[in-house]
């Protein structure tokens, strides 16, 4: 189960919709082992696409050092999918690296105004399961 | 509350440290940082992969770095500093981190 306060979710979306038709991606970081995602960091999609996403290597490497510094891990790591579903593709679960966060996905494809999809899953050794997602106001 | 010690990681004259992601540390018994040698990045990665057995292949595919795990030498991307031929000298600081991507994947361009 993914608890994460509606603020944070809103501004996941946000930048969704405002990257839309490219995928946005980005990060809730959170106290290491809190499982609560407290620290909102979108980042750029640095392959500036509508179907693939990747953190800019110089920017990764700044954003875990900051976390390292600060105790934290990428509780959410979240992007969009413009065209299809909220749900992993084969390219997600084939990067998918970090076995402990919750993974994020958020449509904004055609049809969907104003109810686009937010769903959360766990990716692990290839394996999507999906999980409740409960908002804390 | 006991006393915490931290665990100790005893650098040798000729080593350096390579920081291990969360999803390699099975390799390494867990431990986030790890020593190796090398005087360059080829080599180091052939000691990790004696050290911790199968964590070379996790970072190299058919004899060249694989594209979605990034290997930075004092926060600098190997990639331009010559790849796997990239030069390290002992105190070095190496890290390596998996590319945060993904995507529909509807078209990879």
């Amino acid at each position: 189960m993914l608890r994460i306060r509606r603020a944070i979710a809103d501004h996941m979306l946000t930048h969704a919709l405002a990257d839309h038709p490219d995928e946005a991606c980005g990060v809730v970081a959170g106290k290491i082992d809190s499982d609560l995602p407290e620290r909102f960091i979108p980042m750029l999609n640095a392959a500036r696409s509508p179907t693939f996403y990747e953190f800019d290597a110089v920017d990764l490497l700044k954003l875990y050092k900051e976390m390292d510094a600060a105790g934290e891990e990428p509780v959410v790591i979240y992007h969009s999918h413009t065209a299809t579903q909220a749900y992993p593709s084969r390219t997600d679960i084939s990067y998918a690296s970090e076995p402990n966060a919750h993974y994020v996905l958020i449509s904004t494809r055609e049809g969907l105004a104003g109810a686009e999809e937010f769903r959360s899953f766990r990716i692990v050794d290839g394996l999507v399961s999906e999980e409740q997602v409960v908002f804390l106001d | 509350m006991g006393i915490i010690c931290p665990t100790l990681v005893v650098m040798t004259d000729m080593s350096l440290e390579v920081r291990i992601p969360t999803i390699l540390r099975p390799y390494t018994g867990g431990e986030r940082i790890v020593e190796a040698s090398g005087v360059t990045l080829a080599e180091v990665i052939t000691n990790l992969d004696l050290s911790f057995s199968g964590l070379g292949e996790r970072l190299l595919e058919d004899g060249q770095l694989r594209r979605f795990i990034n290997i930075y030498i004092n926060d600098e991307d190997v990639r331009f500093m010559g790849g796997l031929a990239a030069p390290v000298k002992p105190g070095d600081s190496l890290t390596i981190l998996p590319a945060v991507a993904g995507g529909s994947g509807a078209t990879i361009s």
